[in-house]
């Protein structure tokens, strides 16, 4: 017998197809299924051999020495480290989440690289955005591999019973030299990027450059802040009665 | 009749069709344990524990509910990278993207909600972080700045039932997991689908 290629195979279709076209039903839906079966065959496997954690019985009055989230929620334990709880646990998320919901609005263009990776001509935007990605993963890797007791650092080789000493006494940034800190950065971030590529400037528009430069620097602002904790241990950039950043 | 580009299927590996099955795959276990598991902060942790040791494929089932729910995580978020860099989130498609991002935050939430069930010692403290963020929110938390809600009324209190985790908390975690959460979802999802449909399918090849 003949193997039978292309041609013949097709001739076998009940309608007549476009070329380079396939039915959305059943064909594609088919191929979908079979990545489904794919991963539904790697779950069985998992779940046969690898069971789901239960600890002992909830108590209130008993305080594990070290507190673990659920480890898609260790990136925000692990900004605790850095920032007060209402920083850590609700303006940056909100934020993040203002973020991405202005996403289709801020970026000024309706065409270029739909459908396509186009580092090229959407350069700003994608590595923005794969950075940020990114350091969201790095966040909760170093939270769930490099945090120990206390949530100290620990290289993965060093042994965790060899409790860390503590760090030496954090500082904070005087009243005044916070809010110099704060305005000038936030003014920087917001005007330099505007003056040097006055292109970007003109093709965002006024509203949506500064909403953009406004996240980009908070951003920035948020590792700078988490760098001076790490390298000079800083506590607070900005101390007030009310809240500190 | 419709008809799609071939080639749609390629090395992105159809991320928001495996969110999809990930969800499905939740949707069909998940009533499985609920059959077994009391939300009681007296039963639930035994129930949890029968449904590993005694309760036939009951493991089998909670890991596949644990493991399924774990890559739903994963592949929610990369598919939400995927739509991003193939710009696939400016017209006709904005309103898709805020569902999706809408879908992103449920997504979390299901997970935060379940991992609380189990009432086991890791959920409990995991939970009392989360709520501590909570309680010290901006103006709406009690211990947070510029706070105008006293510790029995603030966003932390409506949440737990109460001014720690117990057993209101856990009724409220229990609903917002099986019922009010995942049925939002699939009323999103089937927006996300019926808006992909409108905007004329999908941008490119996945
Ligand atoms: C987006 C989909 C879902 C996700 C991501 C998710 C995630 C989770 C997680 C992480 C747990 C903790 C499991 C453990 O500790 O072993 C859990 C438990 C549970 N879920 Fe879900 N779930 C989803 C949908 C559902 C649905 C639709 C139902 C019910 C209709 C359900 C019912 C339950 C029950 C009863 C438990 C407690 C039993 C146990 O802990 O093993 N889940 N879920
Ligand atoms: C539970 C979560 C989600 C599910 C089940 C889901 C499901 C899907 C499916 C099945 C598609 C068809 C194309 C594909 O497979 O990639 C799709 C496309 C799309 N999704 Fe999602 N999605 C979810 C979350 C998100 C998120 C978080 C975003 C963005 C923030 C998003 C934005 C979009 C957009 C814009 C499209 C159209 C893509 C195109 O035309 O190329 N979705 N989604």
């Amino acid at each position: 017998m003949t193997v039978v290629k292309g041609e013949a195979l097709r001739s076998r279709d009940l309608y007549e197809r476009p070329p380079k076209y396939e039915l959305f039903f059943p064909n594609f839906v088919m191929k979908e299924l079979c990545v489904g079966l794919f991963f539904l065959i790697i779950l069985f496997i998992w779940s046969y051999f690898k069971n789901a954690p239960l600890y002992e019985l909830a108590d209130p009055t008993k305080t594990p020495a070290h507190i673990k989230a659920a480890w898609y929620f260790v990136g925000l334990q692990e900004l605790l480290a850095y920032f007060d709880p209402y920083l850590a646990g609700v303006i940056i998320p909100t934020f993040i989440l203002a973020g991405l919901y202005l996403a289709p609005f801020l970026d000024p263009d309706p065409i270029k690289g739909i459908g396509r990776f186009a580092w090229k001509e959407r350069g700003f935007a994608m590595y923005s955005f794969i950075g940020g990605f990114a350091f969201w993963w790095l966040l909760i890797i170093v939270g769930w591999y490099l945090r120990g007791p206390l949530w100290a650092f620990y290289w993965p080789w060093e042994d965790h019973h060899i409790i860390k000493p503590p760090p030496p006494p954090p500082w904070s940034f005087p009243l005044p030299a916070g809010i110099a800190y704060i305005i000038a950065f936030f003014g920087l971030g917001i005007t330099v990027p505007g003056v040097i590529f006055p292109n970007f400037f003109y093709r965002m528009g006024v509203v949506r450059y500064v909403i953009t430069m406004f996240l980009w620097t908070f951003m920035i602002f948020a590792l700078a802040k988490m760098f001076l904790n790490n390298a000079f241990n800083l506590k607070y950039i900005l101390v007030t009665p009310w809240f500190n950043i | 009749m419709k008809w799609v580009p071939l080639g749609l299927v390629r090395y992105t590996f159809c991320l928001g069709g495996l969110s999809v099955f990930f969800f499905l795959l939740c949707i069909l276990t998940g009533p499985f344990l609920m059959m077994y598991y009391i939300p009681s902060v007296d039963r639930a942790w035994a129930d949890v524990q029968d449904l590993s040791n005694v309760v036939p494929f009951g493991r089998f089932l909670r890991n596949l509910h644990r493991w399924s729910g774990t890559l739903m995580v994963i592949c929610v978020p990369v598919h939400m990278l995927r739509v991003f860099l193939q710009g696939a989130y400016k017209p006709p498609r904005q309103l898709n993207w805020l569902v999706g991002v809408t879908l992103l935050l449920l997504t979390y939430l299901m997970a935060f909600t379940g991992y609380l069930l189990p009432w086991d010692n890791e959920a409990y403290w995991a939970a009392t972080v989360g709520m501590t963020m909570g309680e010290n929110s901006p103006i709406v938390g009690s211990k947070g700045p510029f706070s105008i809600l006293s510790q029995d009324k603030d966003i932390a209190y409506i949440l737990r039932g109460g001014t720690m985790l117990g057993q209101p908390s856990l009724t409220r975690f229990f609903f917002a997991h099986c019922v009010a959460i995942p049925g939002a979802m699939a009323g999103l999802m089937g927006l996300h689908f019926f808006n992909i449909h409108k905007a004329g399918g999908m941008s490119g090849p996945l």
